[in-house]
């Protein structure tokens, strides 16, 4: 009698785990396939495929028999990436958008810093206003925000003649601060919204802890809001890296109110020109080219910052 | 204060100018002072209006329903599957699910520009290209959307609820839709107001993929306008006035959404 009652709940705890595994499992696994695969199933098609399509079609080359035969594509290695390294116009447009990027994305996150830590400090009256008014030109679509700094800028047509009747903004030489004003229009209010949210997020006791300490104001923004928004200044640069790199509306809206945009400018263009030449081959290998150094520039960003976060 | 001031001046003047450019005829537009209305500024706009919603049979307000079933379709249709996918990764332990979730994070680096060429190649494969679905489709995959959805999942849906409706008899399907789907929620907000923004926002795809003027979306659209300027140039108010409305759905939909998406918006930076 007793023994068979020890024994019985042994029996069952040995067996129930693996019994209730084996019912649940067909379950859960359907439920996981429903959750996943329409997702994946997109995923596959519309970004791992184009991006396998776009490795393969850059290591093909146009054949032809002859001075007048029919063209064929040929597998050919490695050669159209020997002639992306040789191509200046591509390295001078890698160059043109990190020169962007290296004083456009430090100043707009820099405001977007200021600008959220204003609106999380108690002195500031009408924040509801400031936060609206500040984030409203993200509701402006690229090509929009494009077409109206370029009647903005026009020597005849724009508001600011004192300005632009002096200095041709659309100049070669200023075209790509131009652009920089437009982007950082757009994405300051944005940027700002995500820091600031993450400033909300920092629990009120730590600003009454550094009070008592004796911070002030200035003292805390510093030493307290900036270390702990840190991660959401992370998040927006590399965000803005990637936009950098792949920088294509402005310019390309731009060059319906200039001819000092060429249509090699940035890199996008640079593929966006190649490709209706067409030379979908060499387009793909400045494409690959492009998303490697994207994806490496923020890897490394993203290591870099996350190294000194451990520190 | 000032500092703000100054720069709400900066943020709010360009789009004043066109507000006030809008209710102008094209030798007003090209005259009169830029920042303020004309006398007869009310009934100019008026005629700009019905002008531009009624030029070339209407092609503006078709632009515009595009945009909308682009942006509102497959960015809604976007954000339910991104969040089964994000759940799934969250709350189940399975094999592979961590390789998933690394390709793709991968996915959210790689630029949808970069994708743009090489879509356009495949679909003139399958003979896609100029067609609503080369656009419409790729619209809905959003791995920044699964990224987003598996951080909410973690953290505003616990365990104990999932179990609990297990116990229950509830199905793992029929738990997400009626009990997850409604603890995320203001976080899916957030998920469908980036998708939306973005495939609003969508130009380079576009204007690879698409050559029927009937199918594009209104960027594209006034794109093609602005770059006629010079040879019509009655279209130059059309421009003006077509990118005020079409920058007033985004404008409604994030007031209108504003509760949801200002909680939901840090949370993806707080991982």
């Amino acid at each position: 009698m007793s023994s068979s009652t020890i024994a019985v709940p042994v029996r069952q705890k040995e067996q129930r785990p693996p019994q209730r595994k084996r019912r649940m499992q067909p379950t859960i696994v359907r439920a996981i396939l429903i959750f996943v695969l329409p997702f994946g199933v997109l995923f596959l098609a519309f970004y791992l495929v184009p991006i396998g399509y776009a490795v393969y079609e850059s290591l093909l080359v146009i054949k032809r028999e002859g001075t007048f035969g029919p063209p064929t594509q040929v597998f050919g290695g490695l050669s159209q990436y020997v002639l992306v390294f040789q191509n200046s116009d591509f390295w001078s447009s890698i160059g043109r958008v990190l020169l962007f990027g290296v004083i456009q994305v430090p100043v707009m996150l820099a405001l977007a810093l200021l600008f959220a830590l204003l609106l999380d400090s108690p002195l500031l009256k009408g924040k509801k206003f400031f936060r609206l008014a500040f984030f409203a030109p993200y509701a402006v679509p690229g090509v929009i925000a494009a077409i109206m700094w370029g009647y903005l800028y026009s020597p005849s047509l724009s508001p600011f003649r004192f300005v632009t009747a002096g200095v041709d903004l659309l100049s070669a030489s200023t075209v790509l601060w131009a652009i920089a004003n437009v982007v950082t229009w757009v994405y300051v209010g944005y940027n700002m919204l995500i820091i600031y949210s993450a400033l909300l997020a920092i629990p009120t006791e730590i600003y009454e802890a550094a009070r008592l300490d004796g911070a002030g104001q200035f003292r805390i923004a510093w030493s307290v809001k900036i270390p702990l928004v840190t991660p959401a200044l992370v998040l927006t640069a590399v965000f803005s890296i990637i936009g950098t790199l792949q920088l294509l509306t402005e310019p390309q809206v731009f060059r319906q109110f200039t001819s000092s945009i060429t249509s090699t400018f940035t890199p996008n263009l640079l593929v966006y020109s190649t490709s209706s030449v067409p030379n979908f081959s060499l387009a793909a290998a400045f494409s690959v080219v492009l998303a490697l150094a994207t994806f490496i520039l923020s890897f490394v960003f993203l290591r870099l910052t996350q190294g000194k976060a451990d520190q | 204060m000032l500092i703000m001031g100054v720069f709400t001046l900066y943020f709010l003047i360009p789009i004043f100018w066109l507000l006030v450019s809008s209710t102008k005829t094209l030798g007003n537009f090209n005259s009169t002072f830029s920042l303020w209305f004309t006398p007869t500024s009310l009934a100019d706009g008026v005629t700009n209006i019905t002008k531009l919603f009624t030029y070339n049979d209407g092609i503006f307000p078709r632009w515009m329903f595009n945009s909308i079933v682009y942006a509102v379709v497959a960015g809604g249709l976007g954000t339910i599957l991104a969040a089964m996918c994000g759940y799934a990764l969250s709350k189940y332990r399975f094999r592979g699910r961590e390789v998933i979730f690394n390709v793709v994070l991968g996915g959210v680096l790689v630029p949808a520009t970069a994708l743009a060429l090489p879509l356009f190649l495949i679909f003139s494969q399958v003979q896609l290209t100029n067609t609503f679905w080369s656009v419409f489709l790729p619209s809905i995959v959003s791995p920044f959307g699964v990224y987003l959805s598996r951080i909410y999942a973690a953290s505003s849906v616990p365990d104990e609820i999932i179990e609990a409706a297990r116990i229950d008899g509830s199905g793992e399907v029929r738990t997400f839709f009626t009990v997850a789907v409604r603890l995320m929620s203001p976080a899916l907000v957030t998920v469908f107001l980036f998708q939306f923004v973005s495939i609003w926002n969508n130009f380079f795809l576009p204007l690879v993929i698409l050559r029927d003027q009937t199918l594009f979306p209104v960027t594209l659209g006034l794109y093609t306008w602005n770059s006629q300027v010079s040879e019509i140039p009655d279209i130059r108010t059309l421009v003006i006035v077509g990118a005020l409305v079409s920058i007033i759905p985004l404008l409604v939909a994030f007031l209108s959404l504003q509760r949801f998406w200002r909680n939901g918006l840090g949370s993806g930076g707080l991982k």
